[in-house]
């Protein structure tokens, strides 16, 4: 307890950063990956092929690679940026790969009539994926986005390496001061259990919201 | 919904001369991405000698090859430990015995909900294990308890019938565990599993943040070496093809298992095959 007590500041912009990572790479990996999902699914075949290209190759990259190349290979390319974004950009993208198989997945899940029907009346490719197909994928899509959120508030960790100030990150200092190490991890692992909970109450709400709406 | 026919029209020829116009913009980006990447790999002279230089050295081949043995080494006792420990305590979630179902449940759920660096460092920095075995005892841990959930619901995915028969027969419930439902779970889930093995490999580079000396790391010390012209970019090239590669293939096997299994007459009536593919977090088919 005197862990927690004597280093909350610590731990708390730990946390904090963690959570900032978690939920600004989170918003790049839903627009990237409804993006991405719409290319995969579209008539343009350079776009599709272009979203199959861009899943096929992230699925595939270790994690911590992609960060070595962004955080230390961009720079030499003339393109110097924050740690924090260079950490935004790599979870981000890496994250944006799963989302998309999920909601390609959920779109699966819609009956083909639904589209069918949507097509008999006009829509465009569109229309019938926005307005139609999506919001319906939208329901079997929740739970599964879930958890891929939370595995992104896991790897998050990742970037406490790459210097970023995050939870993980937090027990180099407590290590040089002395405390017990033991104790250290266990109240980092309590942050982290912190945000997974949260992040997992709060998709059980969307998905209660959802099935209610039907 | 089959994608794509679904979704669309069969394009008449404004919409496939629409088509063709957003395909053309769309390469034509691409295409720019790609130029702007390779005026920058010039602009910055990464294709000098000096800087390619160092693959000729033997010294250097050797490193690389140790780095790439190093990952592989561990990759290799991740698996063999991992398979047993997921089979273990899938048994345990699905124990007739209260006690025995409970503390699997916790050990399983306990490894799922922390991430997995925390538990790698955890080990190497407060137990101080060596690289190598605090790797492997992490990927152990998470990924073995990835597989438990992943056995758990392929047993439970044999339709009960199976179940029914074999206890008609007077098999016990051991037996009709390992002649009847393991079998038939392990068709249906083998895509599955391969691909977690895909997330074991990729998480090996994990490694490379408690200074285990597997590729990634071999690539960093060339890397960073002043004599050597600083040749990241150079180093880049060549270890990201062999990491995507490696689990590529894998990946590729995983698809291959998935699709001869759908072929098979044997998995007729039994429990549905599993998707192949690489995810994160709980595969689908383990969500219930």
């Amino acid at each position: 307890m005197k862990v927690l007590t004597d280093n909350l500041s610590t731990y708390w912009h730990g946390f904090l950063g963690t959570l900032e990572l978690t939920v600004i790479s989170g918003v790049l990996a839903l627009l990237l990956g409804v993006l991405m999902a719409g290319f995969r699914v579209s008539p343009v075949r350079p776009l599709r092929a272009f979203g199959t290209g861009w899943v096929t190759v992230l699925r595939n990259t270790p994690l911590t690679l992609l960060f070595f190349v962004v955080v230390l290979g961009l720079p030499r390319f003339e393109i110097v940026l924050p740690f924090f974004t260079f950490a935004v950009l790599a979870l981000g993208c890496y994250t944006s790969a799963f989302v998309c198989e999920a909601l390609r997945s959920g779109i699966n899940t819609v009956p083909a009539g639904q589209g069918e029907a949507a097509r008999s009346l006009g829509m465009s490719f569109g229309q019938t994926l926005g307005v139609v197909v999506m919001p319906q994928a939208y329901r079997s899509v929740v739970a599964p986005i879930g958890s891929v959120m939370i595995a992104l508030a896991k790897n998050s960790a990742i970037a406490g390496s790459f210097s970023v100030t995050e939870l993980l990150g937090t027990y180099r200092t407590l290590n040089e001061l002395g405390y017990s190490i033991i104790w250290t991890f266990v109240w980092i692992a309590v942050g982290y259990l912190v945000i997974t909970l949260a992040i997992s109450a709060l998709f059980n709400l969307l998905e209660r919201r959802v099935a209610a709406s039907r | 919904m089959t994608i794509g026919s679904a979704l669309y029209d069969v394009p008449g020829p404004r919409a496939l001369a629409r088509h063709r116009l957003y395909g053309g913009v769309a390469l034509l980006l691409i295409a720019a991405l790609i130029g702007w990447v390779v005026y920058k790999l010039f602009h910055t002279h990464q294709f000098t000698y000096r800087k390619w230089m160092p693959f000729e050295y033997r010294g250097v081949q050797d490193l690389l090859l140790r780095g790439l043995g190093n990952t592989l080494t561990a990759f290799a006792w991740t698996v063999v430990f991992a398979l047993p420990f997921g089979a273990l305590f899938a048994a345990g979630r699905l124990s007739d015995h209260r006690v025995v179902r409970w503390f699997a449940t916790l050990v399983v759920e306990f490894f799922r909900a922390m991430p997995l660096l925390v538990m790698i460092f955890f080990i190497f920095v407060a137990m101080k294990v060596q690289p190598l075995w605090a790797l492997v005892a992490g990927l152990t841990l998470y990924n073995g308890s990835v597989l438990a959930e992943v056995f758990r619901a392929g047993v439970l995915a044999v339709p009960t019938g199976q179940r029914e028969a074999a206890f008609a027969l007077g098999m016990r419930k051991t037996q009709v565990m390992t002649f009847v439902l393991v079998p038939q779970a392990n068709r249906a889930m083998l895509p599955t599993i391969i691909s977690q093995l895909v997330v074991a490999l990729k998480d090996t580079s994990l490694g490379f943040l408690i200074t285990f000396e597997e590729f990634l790391h071999a690539g960093k010390l060339i890397a960073t070496n002043l004599d050597y012209d600083l040749p990241f970019i150079p180093v880049v090239m060549v270890i990201v093809p062999v990491y995507i590669g490696m689990c590529l293939l894998l990946s590729w096997l995983a698809r291959w298992v998935e699709k001869r299994s759908r072929r098979s007459p044997k998995a007729r009536g039994g429990a549905p095959i599993a998707e192949a593919g690489v995810v994160m977090g709980l595969p689908p088919e383990a969500q219930q």
